[in-house]
């Protein structure tokens, strides 16, 4: 934890010099407490219905890039799909929405707070008892399932738990117990990858 | 109410995508401060070692909630233009139960993932990807799951007027129930997780004040009309409504109207059986059975936008049940014909056929033995013949029907919202 040099050793050697020299800066401190993190997160999340009446948002934003994406490359077909053409049927800019910005900013913010506080280091956070490829496959799997999920879901942690729990919506807090439900149901089957 | 603000309005598009891009680097800051880039911590939650994730969620709530309801109890807020989560019951609860498979295998949520990514967390760039190839198969089969995943449609709907309970105890219930299970969570990683690190004494003073802010809430109250729809939107509560108020059954006069006016690109659809559309159909509309009327949705993204939409049977029953089919899939430019086939041919057929006395509800009226198709003249009546008064029912704009497609949040005109 304490302030081992954060360097990137997994990558190749000719970049380790300078990524080295960029990335330990700063001393690597510990994260806040979890109560002080509530209470930032909370002010953070009413700001943002106080100020522009939407809440936070991820996976929204992560769609309206694939979509965009997708746009580019077979328009035909995203006009197809009334899910799809709805964010970039005809002249519509999937990126023309506010929970794409949300979501750069929170890529900007993880990084700026990572940077200062010398927690920006190439590594994979694992169990003690996998490989690194387990975890990244795992990763993948898990990302992937949580992506459709997220979707179906109509929004994600960010888009729904919070934003929604917030605002007091009913299929929110729905939504919030059957993640957690969800995660502990097959928590005791992946222990192996965690423990 | 003078929040939230006109975002657009006051600093231009770019202005106010840049408040949402600080937002997202306060939002990003927060979530790397808490450790949230770190998989191994998220996950800990789920073996009772470390309950970090379940505080901070659970806090933040709370503490969002309390100043929300705060500033809509002042009046400073203004609760009809703040975002609610449209409430589709069963694709929540499947949706989120699949999440919860994904977090326990993967590690993150799709933002925490982005702020592991940032920070350079290999397995949160894994993880990232993964999300982003799940969200691309979603959008790739939502066709074939679209039925399930506009189901149990329960539009703008919170815990207080779900319980019917007052706004204020909801709060303070919340905030009581948080700060109970807060206390259970320190035990747990005492005791599971072995945690032998002394928590801060200043969160007793926070849980005060919070419970504190949540006594306020329910104290000040909240504006009577704190759920009401904004004005416009009072009469669309959902499509029952709108049907029980005649709202989408338009006059034969209005659709001849209609049909020899150059406002609109009219789209009539006769879902009767091919019979009933051989002997008598109105000039331009095409044949299609009830069970097929989902597909004009696809054609309707090529569709001028002008197009409206006619549907209509030989009463209104299966015309009234192809327009709730278009609802359910977002159609927002469907109308109903007003007593269907026989009523148009009752007000413009002046009496040529003769009327069969067996005829049941939604069957045709009038015995027709050729098949005359479109060819009588009551297929394309005269509109200098008939001037009779009418209501107009179309006026351009889309219908507002509570929430049938998850994007663009119908129940909120003025902004989109949600994290789609």
């Amino acid at each position: 934890m304490a302030s081992t040099t954060a360097s990137p050793q997994d990558l190749a050697h000719g970049q380790h010099s300078l990524l080295a020299r960029i990335f330990t800066q700063h001393k690597t401190r510990a994260y806040i407490n979890a109560y002080a993190a509530a209470i930032l997160l909370g002010i953070v999340l009413f700001l943002a219905f106080f100020l522009t009446g939407n809440g936070l948002g991820a996976s929204g934003g992560m769609n309206r890039v694939i979509v965009y994406v997708e746009d580019l490359i077979a328009p035909a077909h995203v006009d197809s799909i009334p899910y799809l053409a709805n964010m970039a049927g005809g002249d519509t800019n999937p990126l023309d929405s506010w929970v794409v910005f949300v979501m750069a900013g929170t890529l900007l913010g993880g990084f700026l707070s990572g940077y200062f506080n010398g927690r920006v280091k190439l590594e994979t956070n694992k169990g003690p008892r996998i490989s690194n490829r387990t975890r990244w496959v795992m990763a993948f799997t898990g990302g992937l399932i949580m992506g459709y999920g997220a979707r179906l879901a109509r929004g994600c942690t960010s888009g729904q738990a919070l934003s929604g729990g917030a605002t007091l919506a009913v299929g929110s807090w729905l939504f919030m117990f059957a993640v957690f439900a969800g995660a502990y149901a097959l928590a005791y089957f992946v222990r192996k990858a965690w423990n | 109410m003078n929040f939230p603000l006109p975002l657009a309005e006051l600093f231009g598009p770019f202005g106010a995508f840049l408040v949402y891009l600080l937002i997202g680097v306060a939002f990003g800051t927060v979530l790397e401060m808490a450790g949230f880039g770190k998989s191994t911590r998220l996950a800990a939650q789920f073996y009772f070692k470390d309950l970090t994730v379940l505080k901070v969620m659970f806090g933040a709530i709370v503490v969002a909630m309390i100043l929300i309801f705060l500033f809509t109890g002042l009046g400073v807020l203004d609760f009809s233009q703040v975002w609610v989560n449209t409430t589709y019951l069963w694709p929540g609860i499947v949706g989120g139960l699949i999440m919860g498979v994904g977090f326990i295998i993967g590690g993150f949520c799709p933002g925490t993932s982005l702020v592991a990514a940032a920070t350079l967390k290999i397995d949160g760039i894994f993880f990232a990807v993964g999300a982003f190839v799940g969200i691309f198969i979603f959008g790739e089969t939502v066709p074939m799951i679209e039925e399930f995943f506009n189901s149990s449609n329960y539009g703008r709907l919170t815990l207080p007027q779900w319980l019917n309970i007052d706004t204020g105890i909801v709060v303070v219930a919340i905030t009581a129930m948080a700060l109970l299970v807060f206390k259970g969570a320190e035990i747990l990683e005492r005791v599971v997780g072995k945690q032998t690190q002394k928590q801060p004494v200043w969160r007793y003073g926070a849980a005060g004040v919070v419970f504190m802010g949540a006594l306020l809430v329910a104290f000040i109250g909240q504006p009577a009309d704190l759920y009401a729809m904004p004005a416009e939107e009072a009469v669309i509560a959902g499509p029952d409504a709108l049907i029980e108020n005649r709202m989408i059954q338009i006059s034969p006069f209005e659709l001849l109207a209609l049909t020899n006016g150059d406002t609109y690109n009219m789209e009539l659809y006769d879902v009767r059986s091919e019979a009933d559309y051989a002997a008598f159909h109105i000039k331009d509309a095409k044949n299609i059975a009830l069970d097929k009327v989902g597909s004009i949705t696809e054609e309707l993204i090529f569709a001028p936008s002008n197009t409206i939409i006619v549907l209509m049977s030989n009463d209104e029953v299966a015309a009234t049940e192809a327009w709730r089919t278009l609802v359910s899939k977002g159609v927002t430019n469907a109308y109903v014909l007003e007593g269907g086939v026989n009523g148009w041919l009752q007000t413009f057929a002046e009496g040529r056929f003769s009327e069969s006395m067996w005829a049941g509800v939604d069957e045709m009226r009038y015995e027709i033995s050729d098949a005359l198709g479109e060819t009588d003249a009551a297929s394309a009546p005269d509109p200098t013949l008939w001037t009779t008064e009418y209501t107009p029912k179309v006026t351009g704009e889309p219908l507002l029907i509570a929430p049938a497609s998850g994007d663009s949040g119908t129940s909120k005109p003025k902004t989109s919202g949600g994290c789609g």
